[in-house]
């Protein structure tokens, strides 16, 4: 039986402190496992954790298992730097991040979980003509497809984030910047912990430190999966395990166009308010924002070779550190508190893959590479659509795994290399 | 950070570097003939193995010359350098037992690494 | 007035510096948290969370409480650890996180209201309304946060140093100056790292009376030693350098502090070196550190770790207190009482855990007539901004009891949980651990890289095991041939008795958890409440509970307070800690200077400034620079004033009308040699090069195995086997490279021979209807008439003996010379062409003039008019893609069901109404203006205003663009939308009789 979650909230804290929160219960289940479920769900991440709870609630799928290798939120969501925006250069990027960012609108309230959205603004800087052109090339598409976008220029950069420098005699100058004041940042883990509150309070089994080891397949339809905690049975499968996607989708014998490659990132030591928007740089790349414990939280690039061990070399988070500190020279004296590593699956046309496969019943959700976390909620709502309906929804038909062979991508490399 | 052992300069650190990812697959001699599936394959799909890999280096700021590497990807060890157009060596490496776990090293915490 | 000590705190050497506004006097060797509490200064600052008030507890850098504001203005630094601040002349220092006082502070309200901000609670509430969100964070964010960012630029410099060794010795306590003695007598370059500022570790908190080494005391065995190494030709010792990460093929890095008392604090001189060490083997020496207990308002000013006190009695000659209480669950304590007792300071009481109390120190303290209070507990104590008293019971069995408790003044409380080897560096290497139940300490178990654990870090607590150990690992470590090894003295040391320690994760007990204030992470207000709140609400995992509770987050990274939260854990869940497991042990061990990650590459170094050979010519007549890739090009060269427009305008007609002269030297040119260079090129480019005389052109287009183009350039055939290909600024290392691999790689059997010759030659590109005449007065003996050097060939001629390579290609659509010559001279022919020109009005254009020039003609530049998803026929070049060939590098990708859609987005040039208005170059076109989201069919790519034209032209990428020729479109602009009509991307001279002239 399912117990309904008692709502969070300033009433229930004070009843909670006055009883000296002995009461508290857990925010989801440690469930038996079942032998059958109507899906399960392989990755307990945000995405993972989207899917079911969007299965749950928009399909009315209710008998449904996320299994997690380790612990929910363990991966890339809880590891990446918490960046949200939908400015994306392409229509069907652009709608697919829109919904997302909607929905992050309304998550706090929806999950009854505060996942702390801020919409402080992310700011994409440009360095040179190239990066103007092809920011403005952005901006414009951004705003006729309704999605909030300014075009700054470099006085007005100024003021929106007094800390940058914007002094045009250093090495690659500022000459404006694209805002999107919509977009922010979120606290990662709570919107892992806010889905999985939410998707167990329906009734979806939350199964961690189970690893899957073969999915089972029997004449072209999927049956279940093993896994170290035994056989699962289901006939429809959704794998979303980003790092790990072409691991899984070997078992059922299919290759990805992915490569999986180290990400770092790393916080300073937290310090009063001092940058209040995110500050993203792709020409020398650099991105910031400020944590609500105070952090800088700093992303760096990824490794050139693939890697499993959620290690990269140091190199790349030097060369991050020096375009930090050549943008925001009073950073210099800051401290670099925690560094860590991530292992992002990267498609040839970063963009992701959110599809049906050759197998029945079998569905990859994955290629979110370096920017998956903004879209968490919007890829769990297509893809639990994708499920439950066995087609794609419209935002995610365009991201099926045939563009390959098409030849129809959705390059969003960004900025194209200069030349000329 | 890697230090990579150039075949012909001899040790080096990675930055000098640059991999071109999994070796050994062959631009197909009759791209004509193929499907757009078969093309995709080529272009696009690759095993992105977990544990032994073998893929190309360059030694792009030293001599500029290409050549093989295994390496297992799970812990990131090089096992073995040999030249372009050569057959891969047979290697024991230490792979992870189950397909998505941990190999038998240390991970930096002590939960991961008892598996 | 300082007892004697091990550091030499000279007190001949007094240093004045500034507390919270408070004038201090310290002495040379002191830190700043050595030198604050000689003036009996415990309250330093105030809790993240509660406000409470908080004293230094240790002496080290895992120090959680010590934490200031270190200097002012742009020398100001957040969140230093005053347990490592090497004092000096005017330093300045204050607490954080505190309002308006350390000793008055209004957060300290936090304190009372703690019930309502159990862990989490941020998750349960400031919810609704929604919209309130950014207020209740503006207010969240500044009570968060500790010190304050700097303000202004940081004067200071950084370095990198490389260091490459046989051995890196990481800690310079007993067994890491023994290992490197071993190591030396090996022959091999050793480096040995401390991380404080006076080599000894531990031996800094001993006195005569501990435990001797072959009969002489620590001190004076380490002194012996270290003169030893020092006078070894193959050592190198650093001080005040922490190694903070060990990564793979023993990269190790380290930060080290230049002393500053060695120079000037406020300059600009270096202030920390980072090191990048590769070393073939590594020994780990790093120590262990001491945790706290957990019990009721542990967390007091005056209560610190016993092993500390002892180094600041032993080490800095500090007496912090008269009237002093211990608290333990192991014989290790025993010995502060004891030195405290060698300058006649009875410990009032000592109290201890473990109702047996059988070694060897116990013993001799109890002979000593101190009172020791066995199977007691501490449970809870009192003092606001000091200990004043503690409240002991006797140790319960079973829960809850009735005891009888008795309070007991003090003015410091010493406490001990038992020791943490520092094992960061061998798990960051990713070595294994194991845990050792009886003194629940994770031991390093099995090495992934070339290293080795010894001493204190390697799980030995007392001398004797610690030298034996240390002898026998690194001896076998080295490796054979011990010979040399077997000469040196070995270290012994008298066997003592240990007791059992007692493990005892919650003191005060489970049942008052909840009502209690037991600190687990002093730094970020963790209690161990806040870690039953966790594990209750399902947060089982060790991850989890460090996140949902930030247990171990706050800037010592929980030096004090993992170990003990596991602890907790199990002793709530009834799990062994074995079966827990540990967070991840993460790098960097102590946190590292941004500036000093960034090293010199900041500035004017931050990237390489590539600058053509006529570089200064551009300076000295007021260029404009724009950047492309790494290059600085010449942009546009205003005049009296001028505007950008004004001055492109000027440079475009003038190179129209007469003659304009490009510096085109950044261009990518690649030498080509070899008998099948015309296959090789048949393969990488879409046309057909097997014609292709000596001395001709072509051009081609480069795309790559996908189908889109990824560059395009001229090449020129110089001989039988020679060519010259030049790519775009931007691509020419992409290009070299691509071009590399495949030869390697793909086409071995290739003889081609490719050597980038870019900065080997300038080239100058003459452009107009005048560039002939100064063609031919710089080479009076040759014909330049079209036939006899007609559009797309190339002459080798000479000036002064000088060798040049002219082509007749352009760029512009006029008739063009380019002159490619060896890059030392091409400044002087620069000059020379400059002034031959001078009658024809020679005007020297920079990039946005070339854009304008190329565009009137309908010329692409590749990454404008194209961005990786663009194919040949897109761009309306199908006569550039041969048809005959079998295959070349993306033709098959050229027929998938997307790329031979005809509805693809096709280059075509764009007419406004309206023609003096400049579209904006990435502006989306539309075929009728809808409400949002409006459908886009292109975007504009390039756009200017033309003064041959005397209009604006643009060029676009539409869908079906080129079956819509004379259809009007409209560009929705933020406040008017503009008309356009689609046209045939070529403005001016369709026909090339001006290119052909």
């Amino acid at each position: 039986m399912i117990k309904k979650p008692k709502k969070y909230s300033v009433f229930s804290l004070v009843r909670n402190a006055l009883s000296y929160h002995e009461n508290w219960q857990p925010a989801w289940r440690n469930p038996e496992i079942k032998k059958n479920y109507d899906a399960i769900i392989v990755g307990g991440g945000g995405h993972g954790l989207t899917t079911a709870y969007y299965l749950a609630k928009n399909h009315g799928v209710r008998n449904i298992a996320v299994v997690e290798k380790g612990w929910i939120g363990g991966g890339n969501t809880g590891r990446n730097t918490t960046i949200i925006r939908s400015n994306y250069l392409w229509d069907q990027s652009a709608a697919l991040y829109e919904h997302a960012l909607k929905l992050w609108e309304g998550m706090s309230q929806e999950l009854n979980y505060n996942v702390m959205f801020s919409q402080r603004g992310v700011m994409n800087v440009a360095h040179n003509l190239h990066d103007v052109r092809e920011l403005k090339r952005r901006w414009n598409a951004n705003r006729l497809n309704d999605i909030d976008c300014d075009w700054l220029n470099t006085e007005q950069v100024k003021k929106f984030c007094p800390v940058i420098n914007t002094s045009q005699n250093i090495r690659y100058p500022v000459l404006g910047a694209t805002l999107q004041r919509r977009a922010g940042t979120a606290r990662h883990d709570a919107v892992a912990w806010g889905y999985a509150r939410g998707a167990d309070a329906m009734g979806v089994d939350i199964i961690q430190n189970c690893e899957v080891t073969a999915i089972n397949v029997n004449n072209g339809n999927v049956t279940g999966i093993e896994t170290t905690k035994g056989t699962i049975n289901s006939k429809k499968i959704g794998v979303v395990s980003a790092g790990h996607s072409s691991v899984i989708a070997k078992m059922a014998g299919i290759k990805l166009p992915l490569e999986s490659r180290p990400l770092q990132a790393l916080v300073s030591e937290p310090v009063k308010p001092v940058i209040d928007t995110v500050v993203m740089s792709n020409t020398i790349h650099a991105y910031v924002s400020q944590s609500d414990k105070g952090e800088l939280v700093i992303g760096a690039g990824t490794d050139g070779y693939n890697s499993y061990t959620q290690r990269g070399g140091f190199n790349i988070v030097e060369d991050t550190i020096m375009a930090i500190v050549e943008l925001f020279p009073i950073f210099s004296r800051m401290k670099m508190l925690r560094h860590w590593g991530g292992i992002v699956d990267i498609c040839p046309d970063a963009s992701p893959i959110i599809s049906k496969t050759h197998i029945n019943g079998l569905y990859f959700n994955c290629g979110w590479g370096t920017g998956g976390f903004k879209a968490t909620p919007g890829s769990g709502w297509v893809f639990a659509h994708t499920i439950a309906n066995d087609q794609p929804h419209k935002l995610n038909a365009p991201f099926s795994i045939n563009r390959f062979s098409s030849g129809e991508l959705v390059d969003e490399h960004g900025a194209a290399a200069v030349a000329h | 950070m890697l230090l990579i052992n150039c075949p012909y300069c001899g040790e080096r650190e990675q930055e000098e570097f640059s991999c071109g990812g999994e070796a050994h697959i062959v631009r197909p001699k009759n791209p004509p003939e193929l499907s757009d599936d078969q093309w995709a394959d080529y272009l696009f799909l690759r095993q992105n193995i977990k544990g032994l890999q073998y893929e190309r280096w360059n030694h792009s700021f030293g001599c500029r010359q290409w050549f093989n590497v295994a390496r297992n990807t799970a812990t990131d060890e090089i096992l073995a350098i040999y030249p372009i157009g050569t057959k891969p060596p047979k290697i024991d490496s230490n792979d992870p037992i189950t397909p998505c776990g941990e190999p038998q090293i240390g991970s930096g915490n002590f939960s991961t690494s008892k598996k | 007035m300082r007892l004697n000590n091990n550091k030499n705190i000279n007190q001949k050497k007094q240093i004045n510096f500034i507390f919270d506004g408070v004038k201090y006097l310290g002495y040379e060797g002191d830190t700043l948290a050595s030198a604050l509490l000689s003036n009996g200064i415990h309250l330093i600052g105030r809790s993240f969370k509660y406000h409470r008030p908080r004293g230094f507890i240790s002496a080290g850098c895992e120090e959680p409480n010590g934490i200031i504001q270190l200097e002012n203005g742009e020398y100001t630094e957040p969140n230093r650890r005053a347990t490592e601040v090497i004092l000096y002349d005017g330093l300045i220092a204050k607490s954080q996180n505190r309002w308006p006082s350390v000793n008055f502070d209004l957060g300290a309200i936090n304190d009372l209201l703690a019930p309502f901000f159990p862990a989490g609670f941020y998750y349960k509430t400031f919810m609704w309304p929604p919209k309130f969100w950014k207020t209740y964070e503006h207010f969240i964010r500044h009570a968060a946060g500790l010190g304050v960012s700097p303000k202004k630029e940081d004067p200071h410099k950084y370095e990198h140093y490389h260091y490459h060794c046989d051995v890196v010795v990481v800690g310079s306590g007993v067994s890491g100056l023994y290992a490197t003695k071993i190591a030396l007598a090996k022959n091999l370059k050793v480096l040995l790292i401390e991380q404080e500022s006076e080599i000894g570790g531990s031996i800094l908190s001993t006195n005569k009376y501990n435990n001797k080494i072959n009969g002489q005391s620590q001190n004076e065995w380490k002194n012996k030693i270290l003169d030893e190494l020092q006078n070894s030709k193959n050592i190198k010792i650093v001080t005040s350098t922490s190694l903070f990460a060990y990564m793979h093929y023993n990269y190790l890095l380290g930060i080290q502090d230049i002393d500053p008392n060695k120079g000037k604090r406020r300059d600009n001189s270096i202030r920390q070196v980072l090191w990048k060490i590769r070393a073939k083997k590594v020994i780990l020496a790093t120590g262990s550190i001491e945790r706290p207990l957990t019990f009721n308002n542990n967390d007091r000013p005056g209560i610190m770790l016993a092993g500390s006190v002892s180094k600041y009695l032993n080490g800095y000659g500090i007496e912090l207190g008269k009237k002093i209480i211990i608290f333990t669950n192991n014989d290790s304590a025993y010995q502060t009482a004891l030195d405290y007792h060698h300058h006649n300071i009875k410990v009032s009481a000592i109290i201890d855990v473990r109702s047996e109390v059988d070694g060897d120190l116990p013993t001799l303290v109890k002979s000593l007539g101190m009172k020791i209070y066995s199977g007691y507990i501490i449970s809870d104590t009192s003092g606001r901004k000091k200990i004043t008293s503690v409240t002991i019971e006797k140790f319960r069995e079973k829960y809850p009891t009735n005891n009888n408790t008795e309070v007991l003044t003090c003015d410091l409380l010493c406490i001990s949980g038992g020791w943490s080897p520092t094992v960061h560096l061998f798990t960051q290497s990713r070595g294994k651990l194991k845990y050792r139940n009886e003194d629940s300490c994770f031991v390093p178990y099995q090495a992934h890289q070339q290293t080795i654990s010894v001493g204190s870090c390697n799980g030995f607590f007392d001398l004797k095991n610690i030298l034996e150990d240390t002898y026998e690992s690194v001896k076998k470590f080295l490796g054979e041939n011990n010979k040399q090894i077997e000469k040196i003295e070995v270290y012994k040391a008298e066997a003592i008795k240990i007791g059992k320690q007692q493990n005892t994760w919650l003191v005060t007990g489970k049942d008052k958890i909840n009502k209690s204030k037991m600190f687990v992470d002093f730094q970020n207000d963790v209690t161990a409440k806040d870690i039953k709140i966790a594990l209750s609400e399902g947060f089982q995992s060790i991850e989890h509970i460090k996140r949902y509770t930030t247990n171990g987050m706050a800037t010592d990274q929980g030096k004090t307070s993992n170990v003990n939260a596991l602890g907790i854990v199990s002793e709530l869940t009834g799990q062994d800690i074995s079966n827990l497991g540990t967070t991840t042990f993460r790098l960097p061990y102590t946190p590292v200077t941004f500036g000093a990650m960034a090293g010199r590459y900041v500035k004017e170094f931050f990237d390489i400034e590539r600058t053509t050979p006529m570089h200064e010519w551009h300076v000295t007549n007021k260029a404009l620079f724009e950047d492309v890739g790494q290059w600085k090009r010449a942009w546009y060269y205003p005049q009296n004033n001028e505007t950008l427009n004004e001055a492109v305008n000027r440079e475009v007609k003038a190179t129209r009308d007469s003659i304009g002269i490009l510096d085109a030297s950044t261009l990518g040119k690649i030498d080509i040699k070899g008998r099948d260079v015309s296959e090789f090129l048949n393969r990488v480019y879409t046309n057909a090069w097997s014609k292709l005389e000596i001395g001709k052109c072509r051009y081609g287009i480069m795309l790559g195995d996908d189908g889109m183009v990824i560059d395009d350039g001229v090449t020129t055939r110089l001989g039988e086997y020679h060519y010259l290909m030049t790519t775009t600024t931007g691509n020419a290392a992409s290009v070299m490279s691509k071009l590399e691999d495949w030869l390697q790689t793909e086409w071995p059997e290739l003889e081609v021979y490719l050597t980038s010759v870019t900065e080997q030659y300038g080239t100058i590109s003459l452009n107009g209807p005048n560039s002939r005449k100064i063609v031919e007065f710089l080479f009076p003996n040759q014909n330049f008439s079209n036939e006899n050097f007609p559009h797309m060939s190339f002459k080798k001629l000479e000036i002064d003996n000088v060798k040049c390579r002219v082509m007749r290609i352009s760029f512009t659509g006029e008739i063009c010379y380019e002159i490619n010559v060896p890059s030392s001279y091409a400044l002087s022919l620069w000059n020379k062409c400059i002034d031959i020109g001078k009658e024809y009005n020679i005007t020297p254009y920079g990039t946005e003039a070339m854009h304008v020039l190329r565009a009137e003609k309908g010329y692409i530049i590749v990454g404008q008019e194209t961005d990786g998803s663009v194919t040949p026929v897109d761009l309306n070049m199908d006569w550039i893609v041969s048809k005959k060939k079998y295959d070349f590098v993306g033709k098959r990708a050229l027929y998938r069901s997307d790329t031979i859609r005809e509805d693809r987005k096709q280059l075509v040039g764009l007419l406004t109404t309206d023609p003096s208005i400049v579209l904006e170059e990435g502006a989306q076109l539309v075929e009728v203006e809808t409400s949002l989201p409006m459908p886009m069919v292109g975007h504009v790519t390039s756009s200017y205003h033309s003064p041959n034209l005397n209009r604006s032209i643009a060029l676009a990428l539409v869908k079906s663009g080129i079956s819509k020729k004379g259809t009007k479109l409209i560009v929705p602009m933020l406040n008017k939308s503009v008309e356009v009509e689609i046209t045939n991307p070529v403005f001016i001279d369709p026909k090339n009789e001006r290119l052909l002239a």
